[in-house]
Parts: C-alpha cells; structure tokens; sequence
C-alpha cells in the first residue's frame, strides 16, 4: 500500500436521461449537461470531474439559523428536529412526486447517511467512506471521496451516517476511527486524524456534530468493549481541542457507579450525532450500554452508559446528564441525540429534551444550564422491564425476571433493537408532532456467558445463539410510524407495517412526513396531521437512510438514500428464522431526489 | 499456535483437532525463525477435523488426515469467523451471519458474504500442522 487513502478523480458521470420533468417552481430539467438528450437519445459522454465552481461557506450564523433551502447537518437543526420548513411539496400535490435524477453508489450495505445541501452542492456519505459530492439540481457528479481503509478492519456496521460542514470544508469521521478534513470545492484531503485505534475496536459511523470552529466526534464499539468518549478537533487544523470519556476514571465523580477495572472497557459509546443548544453552550450526546451486555458482570449504575449528557462545547465539560436506564443488560443503547423543542406541561413551557427511548419508553426531560431535570416517561411499545418509575427522578425499577443475568436464560420486551433503534424521529412545529419510527411485537431474551476480554475482540457476554427474538402471537405488524402530540403526552396517530421498519423520518412545512424502512423497498408520504398514505414509489433497494429536503433555485427536492443492510438486514435474518422464510432485500446504494411534476 | 482463549500462544498439534469438535482459530508460526506471524488479523486460519469422506476432491487434497485449513477472517466484512455449526459442519461469522462449508472448498452457502473462505492447504509432517503454500484467494474483505 503506497497511500492511506486516496482521491479518486472518476471519469465518469450519471449517463442515463430521465423524461423531461417540468417541475413545480419553473424549471426544467432535460438530463444532462447539454439540453439535447432524449428518452430516444441518450448522450452517453465521459467527463473528467472539475469539482465545484463556487462555494458558499458555512458559518456559525448559518448553523444556527440556516436558509430554508438547505440541509447543512445530519439533522437540518442543531434542534434534531429533521424539519424543512419548505411548503411548496406538500399534502395537495405531494401525489404528483417523480424522480428527478438518481445516482448509484456503486457500494453495498447500509446507506444511512443523509443527502446534506448547502447552496445547490449535495453531499452525500457512504459505506465504505466513500464522499460523493454531487450538483443536487442536475445530480452530475462534481468530486468523489474514497478512502483506502485498511485490510485487516473488520466491519461490524458497514455504514456512515453523513458528513459535517464547517467553512469550505467538508468532514467525515471514518470506519478506522480517523476524523478527515475535504476542500468542499474539489473533494482534496486537507487532514488527516487519528481519534483511536480501530485494531482496539474503536471505529465511527456518526456524522461529525460542528459548532464554533469544533468537530465533535463519538466512537463506536461498545461490542468489542471500548471505553466510549466524545472528541472535539479544531475545525481547521484538525488538532484535538477537548476529550471527555463517557465512562469517568477512579476518582471521578460516578466512578463509584463501577467495581473494579470495569470502567476500562465498559463501553458507554457514542454513535449518533450529537444535539446542540447554542444558548446555553451545551452539546447533548446520547450514550450506548455499558459493555459487555451483563449488567451482574459489572455491577453499578454504570454512569454515564444508557443516558444523556451535556457537554460544554468549548471545554467538553460534563455539565449535567441524565441516566435513561441503569446497569443496562438489554443491549439497549441510548444514542440517538434528544430532540430539543418546547413542551406544555401544566400551564408551563419547559424547555425539554424528548427521547423517544430504545429502551421503549418516551421520555421528557427538562435542559437547564447546570442539570438535566425529569418531567414524563411512558411506555410507547410493549415493555415488560420497568415496574415504575421514581416520579421525581425518573429512575427506573426493574422486574428482575426480565433483567439478563450470566448463566440464565432471560426474556424481555421490546427486544435488543428496541422500541427504537438509532433511526431518528422528527418533529414538526406546525403540527406539533413527533413522529417516531417503532418496532412492536418483538421481543427477545438473552443467556448471559462470562467470558474475559480480549482487545479488538467481540465481546457481548452472551453467545451469538443465545441471542433470541420472538414475535407476538397474533401480531399483524412489526412496523410502525407513531405521531405523539408532546403537548397532552398522547400518541395522536399511527401506520403500521407487516415488514419492520428502519426508516429515519422527515417531515416538512409541507405538512408532510417521509419515510422508508420497510423490507418492501418503498419510500412514502404521509399526512402529518392525519397519517394518511398520500404516495409512494418503490426504490431499488430497502431505505435505512435519512431524508432530507432541500431547494434550488426555487424549487424543492425530497432527497433519499436507498440501500439495504446492517441491523435492518440483521433483524430480517432473525424474523426470516423464527419463520423459516428467506427475504431477498436486494442490496447496493442509490441516490434519489424527488420533485413534483406539474 | 492458538490465536486467544485459554490456550493463546500454545502450539497446536494434530491432537488438538478430532472429527466433531468445533474448529480452532490459530496463527501461523514461521517454521525457521520461530516467529509467530500475529502481526497482522489476516494471518488468522481456521482448522478444523472433518471426515475425510466428506471433503470434495480439491478441498482432500489440500487436507491432511481430514483436516482442513482455511481463512479465519470473513470476506464479506472481514470479521473473525468465530463460531461453528456442528450439525451442518459450517463456519458461521458472527456479525452477520454469513456461512460457509469447509467440506467444498469455503463455499458460501449462507449470508452476505461475495465469495470463498480462501482455503490454506495444510499437511503433517513430524507431528506438526504446516501450511503448504498460502491462501487460495485473498483474505478478508475486498475494499468496495
Ligand atoms: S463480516 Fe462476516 S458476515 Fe459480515
């Protein structure tokens, strides 16, 4: 190998023409580049890729309030809410949605990451570490990123859930747990980091979390017993500004939460990009469960595993956490960052954080500058774990007959994956709802094995056989779509799928919710108010990945990626088990971007 | 030598491996240096005793006594191939269920791994499993 990594200039483009699609807001597309190509007539043609002519910065300013036509971060908002207030698709017209255009990958596995705009100019991650950088009007390819990773990585989520902006730069945190820096203009690597060592286990598969000349980082690998922290780089030089571990060291307040030597390797890991509020400074970061999965094996709270904390984004100062559930024995991580958004309680607005939990229960939380307070947590699918919970703390009690120990066999609802795994839910402030992407009728039990660890190693405290699920009897459907109206704490409307369901969610001012995540391939709209289906269309593959919405020149796009595998895949070869069935999800990542055809 | 558990750094003999038991995960040892060659987790080779019978004719003739050799890294992610189905005599990867028959040559028959578990041929000579030759095929994954 002479290169860690290399720049790939491909000489090629996205040939194939679409009808010409008179689009809502005037413009007409007519394939590619020369305005000639028909249906009849493709211009098949080669090009050199030149990168982008002109680029807008990305500013703090811009961060904080970014234009309605575009998608700067993993989540739209710093909030997460997964909102785009355009509203020229919407419930009337949303029927007449076409592709555009469409861009395969050319990689397979689990296409996660969002489609992520900034002033016409598409950037997209994907398995692999591969950046596309792409005109989101006309889907020509400007710069592709591709990294060398290294032989002997092993993948356990073959996955990359998007890019950070920052300047003219572009950020991608690697499957070798490296942080790289791209000119966002030509796809040129500036820096390169090393946040771990990927031969320990550790590795990313988060979308960078920018804010203030910062590129904060999580590291994956709570199965192979890692110590979980966030890192925050200089934004330009890539130099390390703070590191705080999720897990604190001997003498550290909460090290009294672990016995012995487990904090070295008691997981707590960071995989989902993390939630900020610029007002009160702080960065709120979800947490994986404590490693390996038996809770007797590491006896504790285990702080800060399966819970919220506030990091100051200057310092990296711990400044308040929250801990969902204790001494985790499900498997059931707590990484997807809390929604930040106003709730009515009581003739009050608080100020809340809502998490709708793997752990199946909705929480809400309150943020203040120096404490996380709890205000509700309800069950959202069926749990069988939690017997009540302390009304002023929000501190679950458990049925210890349905928490996991070493040397039993331990059943429990929902199941590892959760009543919501890491697909976000999204929230919408003109209907007031959040919609959550659930899994129901599932639930699972584990048989605890002690087992001493071994760097680099998998290490579950459980046999992979061991691992068990089981559908309800009588269950109609796996999947759903839930919308809660956060105001009253009362779930408003539901979808439900037969398939199960791992679509991340967006919804728009259009009034609108868009989702895939089912085995079927589809990718749909609903009616935010109603839940109405109001369209789909059947993609290539099945879609794990995050929508997003964007405008140029006026006109709005739906952008989505399609490509099947990691947990969605994995959870399909556990139902296909239990059934003697085998789904075919065909694999391989498409990029498609809708509009309405007038 | 056995790569982890109990018995890591032991060397390993044909005693080790009977017809029925679940396959070992070993590192190769540089017959004249002595160094063993962990430097790298693509070194790592599944043994394992099957009946001789069994094997297809291109996977006996790179077997010795019924034993077999293969790649102890998965192609599809490059995982290590960890565990072991008795009844249908395959590897199984743990991390994504992909499976394949060391009776016919690494076959997949399972999973989404793309292609083979590159087969080491092995043979015994003074008591001791030696490698003939290297991988039949490339270990690991191949970078997409
Ligand atoms: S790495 Fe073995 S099945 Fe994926």
């Amino acid at each position: 190998m002479t290169s860690a990594r290399a720049l790939v200039g491909i000489g090629s483009l996205l040939v194939a023409t679409t009808v010409p699609v008179t689009l809502l807001g005037g413009c007409t597309t007519q394939g590619m580049g020369t305005g000639t190509a028909t249906m009849t007539q493709p211009a098949p043609r080669a090009r050199t890729t030149t990168g982008a002519a002109s680029y807008t910065p990305v500013t703090d300013q811009r961060l904080v309030n970014p234009e309605a036509e575009n998608w700067l971060m993993y989540r739209r908002t710093y909030d997460g809410w997964g909102y785009s207030p355009l509203e020229q698709i919407n419930t009337g017209n949303v029927k007449n949605l076409v592709p555009v255009w469409s861009f395969s990958t050319g990689v397979a596995e689990g296409h996660q990451a969002p489609p992520i705009v900034n002033n016409g100019i598409m950037f997209v991650s994907t398995p692999q570490n591969q950046v596309l950088a792409l005109d989101a009007k006309t889907g020509e390819l400007l710069w592709r990123y591709k990294r060398e990773l290294p032989e002997d990585l092993f993948q356990l989520h073959p996955t990359n859930r998007g890019v950070g902006l920052y300047e003219d730069k572009v950020y991608l945190a690697t499957l070798d747990a490296h942080v790289v820096a791209l000119d966002a203009k030509t796809g040129k690597l500036l820096w390169d980091r090393t946040v771990e060592d990927y031969k320990k286990g550790y590795y990313m598969t988060l979308a960078p979390l920018v804010a203030k000349g910062k590129v904060m980082v999580g590291v994956s690998g709570g199965e192979l017993g890692i110590r979980g922290f966030v890192q925050a780089l200089d934004a330009r030089t890539g130099q390390s500004a703070w590191k705080t571990f999720t897990i604190p060291a001997p003498g550290e307040p909460g090290s009294d939460t672990w016995k012995g030597d487990s904090w070295k390797t008691g997981g707590a890991s960071v995989w989902i990009t993390g939630s900020y509020d610029p007002q009160l400074n702080l960065t709120y970061w979800g947490t994986g469960n404590g490693a390996q999965w038996m809770g007797d094996q590491r006896p504790g709270d285990n702080l800060y595993s399966s819970s919220v904390i506030a990091l100051d984004a200057d310092t990296g100062k711990l400044r308040a956490f929250h801990q969902y559930h204790w001494n985790d024995s499900w498997d059931w991580d707590e990484v997807s960052a809390p929604i930040l958004m106003d709730v009515q309680r009581g003739g009050r607005t608080i100020k809340s954080l809502v998490h709708p939990g793997r752990d199946g229960y909705l929480w809400v939380l309150e943020r203040r500058a120096d404490a996380i307070g709890f205000v509700e947590g309800k069950p959202y699918v069926k749990q069988t774990v939690f017997t009540k919970l302390d009304p002023r703390t929000g501190r679950p009690e458990y049925d210890e007959t349905k928490k996991p120990v070493t040397g039993k066999k331990i059943p429990f609802c929902p199941s590892l994956w959760g009543g919501k795994d890491w697909p976000p839910a999204a929230y919408n402030p003109k209907t007031g709802y959040l919609y959550i992407p659930t899994n129901e009728n599932l639930c699972g039990s584990l048989l605890g094995t002690a087992k001493p660890y071994e760097a680099g190693k998998l290490w579950l405290g459980t046999e992979i056989k061991d691992i068990g699920m089981v559908v309800a009897d009588g269950a109609n459907h796996i999947g759903e779509i839930q919308a809660w109206d956060m105001n009253t704490g009362q779930k408003v409307w539901m979808r439900t799928f037969e398939s199960h369901n791992w679509g991340p969610v967006l919804t728009t001012g259009g009034g609108l919710v868009f989702a895939g995540g089912t085995n079927d391939r589809y990718f749909r709209a609903f009616d935010g108010k109603t839940g109405e289906p109001l369209w789909q269309w059947r993609t290539n593959s099945g879609i794990t990945g995050v929508p997003s919405s964007f405008a140029v020149d006026g006109t709005q796009y739906v952008a989505v990626q399609s490509g099947w595998g990691v947990d969605a895949q994995r959870m399909q070869g556990a139902l296909d088990d239990i059934r003697g069935a085998k789904t075919d999800v065909p694999q391989g990542g498409v990029i498609w971007v809708f509009g309405v055809n007038q | 030598m056995f790569a982890g558990g109990e018995r890591s750094g032991q060397v390993i003999t044909p005693g080790d491996l009977l017809v029925g038991k679940p396959p070992l995960l070993v590192y190769p040892i540089d017959p004249r240096s002595r160094i063993v060659r962990d430097g790298s987790r693509l070194n790592q080779i599944l043994l394992v005793r099957l009946a001789p019978d069994e094997l297809d004719e291109d996977t006996r003739a790179g077997s010795a006594d019924g034993v077999v050799g293969y790649s102890g890294v998965c192609t599809h992610a490059g995982c290590d191939v960890t565990l072991w189905q008795a009844e249908t005599r395959r590897f199984r990867c743990p991390c994504h269920e992909s499976e394949f028959d060391p009776r016919d040559k690494g076959r997949v028959v399972g999973g989404p791994a793309p292609r083979r578990l590159p087969r080491l041929p092995v043979k015994i000579a003074d008591g001791v499993i030696v490698a003939e030759g290297s991988f039949i095929g490339r270990p690991g994954f191949l970078p997409g």
